[in-house]
């Protein structure tokens, strides 16, 4: 069996992942502390790839970096660099795919942060970006877990726009996705078969791990509510 | 030495005060929730920009908005005590002060939070989040992470806002003496005038964004000179006044009915008041003696109804038969003068002229 299109969806998805935790976070924290009405507009641009078809998003990929576009006959001509019908097309895709779940989720967590905290660190004297670090990440950390293994899971399940601007190339850009599709069209049912249930087995072990996030910070809330409790002691 | 003077819009009115601490001072800023307060806190603290004026704490400028100066907040040197205490959820009580102890020998930094530890007693509190603390003592520890920051000036807002009575009074004790110890300048902010009494020296009232002038704490609970002031300290009849001869001390009580006398004439005062305790039933042996005496002040009253539930009974009366709300006197009294009171044929009550509170 080749063994090729799990190594490249688990190599296509990390890199994407890597990318949209930090754009995800750079986002959300500069946009949840913008005024109404840019948020709202901004927000609506930044989520719209979550409701469109993967296929739509594909398209609008294709027109931008094909050879044929500006952007991508710029590339072409200056660097040599062809990025339509590559493995790492599939990364463009992917991000723009699953940035809407990170960004989201991580936005949420940072708007339900206590402004107090950040302005406790201030009058204390650490600088924006150890506040940043030290007491914004961590008191937001089970949002940022829950969004990155989200959008991992997101990256690594893509077809419709991976299959338009990657394409299926046999130990070059293929992923589980394409690979399955492929298989069942060549009426290889057998192996099909094989792939589906590992690509089953890995969305089951992300389904286990954002529950156990869940869970946990369920768990804070009981803690937040033991504080009452306290107060009355 | 604290001196503010700043005029920042807000959304249902605009801030504008004016404050003076002197070094060792403890102020208080004494105003209903909603008055501004706490913007004029973030505002000294760097948290908040004003939109003009000046702010400078012992010789260095925080603001000024005619050189388009902002120190950030870091730099300030404030330390501000937040209503919910503001502490890092995620960090133990030793980190949360270990993150505020200045930069330096990594040794001596940990000597100085043992030090805060010990003297705020923390013992036993080290290694626990600020979600496992009681109210008491996440006060405690949030006023250790500020003083071992070293500030110039503690800022504190609303100290004990989320408190029942029974644990406040505890607090206001812990904090009063760290407040002796510290032995620095403070401003603290409170809509409770228990509070401000509690721990303040001088204090300045705050209504719609606007502060008036400092002044003892003493001197307002005794003789307050504004409605603001009179109303703040609990003042129970207050009405609006007319003069009828300035020169003589003369004025109409438009909601009472009255004609006073006072000595205080001298500025253009627009209400009096009197606290309840001070008006006093005439019984009768005073009456037989009114006369001669020549008291002045002395009105007779209708519509009484008494309220008996109270350690000190409660008499309502007014001189309009007919009279509701302001119009009405309440008088505190005992129980044996009310009983001598009430067997009078005309019922007489008192506005001693020494007991009367002219306000601006």
């Amino acid at each position: 069996m080749d063994w090729f299109p799990l190594w490249n969806s688990l190599r296509v998805a990390a890199i994407s992942t890597v990318i949209i935790f930090l754009l995800g976070i750079l986002f959300a924290w500069k946009i949840a502390k913008l005024p109404k009405v840019i948020k709202a507009t901004i927000d609506v641009i930044l989520t719209l790839p979550l409701v469109l078809p993967p296929t739509v998003v594909g398209y609008f990929l294709l027109k931008s970096l094909s050879p044929n576009s500006v952007l991508g006959g710029f590339l072409l001509e200056t660097f040599e660099v062809r990025i339509i019908m590559q493995w790492y097309a599939a990364i463009f895709s992917s991000v723009i795919v699953a940035f809407p779940l990170m960004y989201r989720t991580a936005r949420g967590a940072f708007e339900s942060f206590d402004p107090d905290l950040r302005s406790a660190g201030q009058t204390l004297g650490l600088s924006n970006i150890k506040i940043f670090w030290i007491i914004v990440m961590p008191t937001c950390k089970q949002g940022i877990i829950a969004g990155t293994v989200l959008a991992f899971a997101r990256a690594l399940g893509e077809y419709g726009a991976t299959s338009m601007v990657a394409g299926y190339t046999p130990k070059q850009t293929a992923t589980i996705s394409t690979t399955v599709y492929q298989l069942w069209r060549i009426g290889d049912d057998a192996l099909a078969l094989r792939w589906v249930l590992i690509n089953l087995a890995i969305s089951a072990v992300f389904l286990i791990i954002i529950n156990t996030v869940e869970k946990r910070t369920k768990q804070t809330t009981v803690q937040q509510s033991q504080v009452f409790t306290n107060a009355i002691r | 030495m604290l001196s503010v003077n700043i005029r920042k819009k807000l959304h249902n009115f605009d801030l504008d005060v004016n404050l003076e601490i002197q070094s060792q001072e403890t102020l208080g800023l004494l105003g209903a929730s909603g008055s501004g307060k706490s913007m004029t806190l973030k505002c000294i603290a760097g948290i908040e920009k004003p939109d003009e004026g000046y702010i400078e704490l012992d010789g260095l400028v925080l603001f000024d908005s005619k050189k388009k100066y902002f120190l950030p907040p870091q730099k300030r040197r404030v330390g501000y005590l937040f209503q919910q205490y503001a502490l890092f959820p995620t960090m133990t009580v030793e980190q949360n002060l270990l993150s505020a102890v200045l930069p330096g020998d990594k040794k001596r930094q940990r000597e100085l939070v043992a030090q805060y530890i010990d003297s705020m007693k923390l013992h036993g509190l080290e290694g626990k989040k600020p979600d496992h603390l009681s109210g008491g003592q996440k006060q405690r520890v949030a006023l250790s992470r500020i003083l071992i920051n070293k500030p110039q000036i503690l800022l504190l807002d609303e100290p004990f806002s989320a408190l029942d009575e029974y644990l406040k009074w505890q607090l206001q004790l812990e904090l009063k003496n760290v407040f002796d110890e510290w032995n620095g300048t403070i401003l603290m902010v409170s809509h409770n005038r228990d509070d401000v009494f509690y721990l303040c020296n001088a204090v300045s009232l705050m209504d719609h964004g606007k502060n008036e002038p400092t002044q003892k704490t003493t001197s307002l609970i005794h003789s307050p000179v504004t409605l603001a002031g009179a109303m703040l300290i609990g003042c129970q009849n207050i009405s609006r006044i007319k003069w009828i001869n300035q020169d003589k001390g003369i004025f109409y009580t438009m909601d009472w009915g009255f004609e006073l006398h006072t000595e205080d004439n001298r500025d253009a005062y627009r209400y009096c008041g009197i606290f309840s305790d001070k008006v006093v039933p005439i019984t009768e042996h005073q009456q037989n003696s009114r006369d001669d005496r020549n008291i002045r002040n002395v009105y007779s009253v209708n519509n009484i109804q008494i309220f008996d539930n109270f350690p000190r009974p409660v008499l309502v009366c007014s001189k309009d038969p007919n009279a509701t709300g302001r119009a009405l006197l309440s008088i505190q009294t005992d129980r044996d003068t009310l009983q001598a009171w009430l067997g009078t044929s005309e019922r007489l009550i008192q506005i001693p002229q020494g007991s009367l509170l002219m306000l601006k």
